[in-house]
């Protein structure tokens, strides 16, 4: 005897018939027409929730990006700029969105812009547990959209020893965090990924435990560079960059930039993380960016700064990514190589 | 027969032309290269390298599975390639990754295991690519010829090793790759049937 069984997106199950479908080609055009007149029509509300979307053309914005994001505009933080940072120049938007380490869409660096492609970022809430006087199931929006939505350009250097320079839209974490009201015993803030081996293929591999989950110490989560980030380039972040929220840490390592958020807990004690328990010798909790820090797997005293020319030497890497003066007191009286 | 060794030639240069056909092709980052072309060239021409190992190490298995003894004469040219492909590989290294910054390169040597690794397979491949031709059989000795190649069956593995290393984490691409390496040298282990017949090619049987 036969029996069917039934998957979740089964239309006979939802009574819906294939002709109520939107085809997809209807679909993209939508979300390009919504793209673009976030762009250009002020203050369309789009009822997303994001309290800064759409108005005005957004500083970054990238008129050919490949994907179907959502214009976003952040206030543009002018301690912040390309021109504070001392860069020449933003790494381009493909090169930021086609280069990218996100294991859970595959393990090379192309993986997650072609495996994220059908990834649904919405709707998204976050859990937020632990030692908090507002514990709860936080809808994306309630959760971002009672701060300030920012544009700041940070450097973003991986532990492979390549770089970028990066236009990230989002709130400071810290902002968040002191609205959520941590209590006197909440030492560190744990962040997790979502784990759902269906939307995120590579976690059905090996190679890590899954959720991914990351970690700061309170302090360092309160550093006014902690940034709760939303988007990128003036638009939402792309799937493949951490969609729809994820932390940019800019003095550590990428890996600690954690993408794809679905829980915060404030906890008494050190969170484990994800890097750190894959191979605690190479990765350590903290992973600030430290130059005299030789790493077992590649030298960190130069990076490769992305899009520069086939021909062009690493350049010196900076002590915590060259934001020493923002963090260097958080560590002081620390061994940084036994706290690596 | 003239053509067909001509053919696989040319063949084996494919990947190579592949890489300057992607370098003039537009794409993200500038060209068909990508984002990083660094990273892309080096990891190109080591995942080559090692490909050309294992086709070197697999004309045993054919003959001794399938019979395919016709493919014995193209082991040097696989093998030589193969070290080709290394030297690319190293060199890209050198030039473009690091920019002849030699004392960054000795420190990768010394401290980064899997530097350390992949240059134990450089220096043995060096005298199994000098000892590829007939002279220099002849001047060894074909004893002592196939003992020095016999560090093949210590280098494919080692070279696996460096690739497996390389990647952060454990991965799935390189094990792999070990398991091929794996099967092709327990092949080996199989005990030699006995002669049937005359030795049609009437050349020795190597190992």
């Amino acid at each position: 005897m036969f029996y069917k069984k039934q998957k979740s997106w089964d239309m006979s199950a939802s009574g819906l018939k294939a002709s109520d479908i939107t085809p997809k080609n209807l679909f993209d055009n939508r979300r390009q027409f919504i793209a673009r007149a976030g762009k250009s029509a002020a203050g369309l509300g789009l009822g997303l929730g994001l309290g800064s979307i759409a108005g005005g053309q957004a500083l970054f914005a990238n008129p050919g990006a490949a994907q179907a994001a959502i214009a976003l505009k952040g206030k543009p933080n002018m301690a912040h700029t390309l021109k504070s940072l001392g860069e020449p120049e933003l790494t381009s938007y493909d090169a930021a969105t086609n280069y990218n380490n996100f294991y859970e869409f595959g393990t090379g660096k192309s993986d997650p812009v072609e495996n994220a492609v059908d990834f649904e970022p919405t709707p998204w809430t976050v859990v937020v547990d632990g030692a908090v006087a507002n514990p709860g199931t936080y809808d994306y929006s309630d959760l971002i959209r009672p701060h300030q939505l920012e544009e700041r350009v940070y450097r973003f250097r991986c532990v492979e020893a390549w770089s970028m320079v990066v236009p990230w839209l989002g709130v400071s974490l810290g902002d968040v965090i002191a609205r959520l009201e941590p209590l006197s015993n909440a030492r560190y803030v744990a962040f997790q990924t979502l784990h759902d081996p269906e939307r995120m293929p590579g976690q059905n591999g090996f190679g890590l435990d899954w959720p991914y989950v990351e970690g700061l110490r309170m302090d360092e989560a309160m550093n006014p560079l902690s940034l709760l980030t939303t988007g990128m380039y003036g638009e939402t972040l792309p799937n493949q960059n951490g969609a729809p929220i994820r932390l940019v840490v800019p003095w550590k390592y990428g890996y600690k930039s954690i993408k794809s958020i679905v829980r915060i807990s404030f906890v008494e004690d050190q969170p484990p993380t994800t890097w750190n328990i894959t191979n605690p010798r190479e990765y350590g909790f903290y992973s600030n960016v430290n130059p005299l820090r030789s790493h077992p797997r590649w030298s960190q005293a130069r990076e490769r700064r992305v899009g520069d020319g086939l021909f062009t030497a690493k350049r010196k890497t900076l002590m915590f990514n060259g934001y020493e003066k923002d963090v260097a007191a958080l560590y002081t009286g620390m061994d940084l190589k036994k706290y690596h | 027969m003239k053509h067909t060794k001509a053919v696989v030639f040319v063949a084996c240069l494919v990947p190579l032309a592949w890489l300057f056909w992607l370098a003039n092709t537009p794409g993200v980052g500038g060209s068909g290269l990508g984002a990083n072309p660094q990273e892309f060239l080096n990891r190109y021409l080591g995942q080559w390298a090692l490909k050309f190992l294992i086709m070197a190490i697999a004309i045993t298995p054919a003959r001794k599975l399938f019979g395919w003894s016709g493919l014995t004469r193209y082991r040097r040219m696989i093998g030589l390639y193969a070290f080709f492909y290394v030297v690319l590989h190293v060199t890209s290294y050198v030039v473009i990754d690091q920019t002849f910054n030699w004392p960054e390169i000795w420190q990768d040597i010394l401290k980064r295991n899997f530097i350390t690794v992949g240059m134990v397979c450089l220096l043995a491949l060096i005298p199994l690519a000098i000892t590829s031709n007939n002279a220099m059989i002849r001047r060894l000795g074909g004893r002592a010829w196939r003992n020095l190649h016999k560090l093949i069956y210590a280098i494919v593995p080692l070279a696996c090793l460096h690739f497996f290393m390389m990647r952060k984490g454990i991965q799935m691409e390189p094990l792999v790759y070990g398991a091929i390496i794996a099967a092709l040298l327990m092949v080996r282990l199989i005990p030699r049937r006995k002669q049937q017949g005359s030795n049609p090619s009437g050349r020795p049987r190597s190992l």
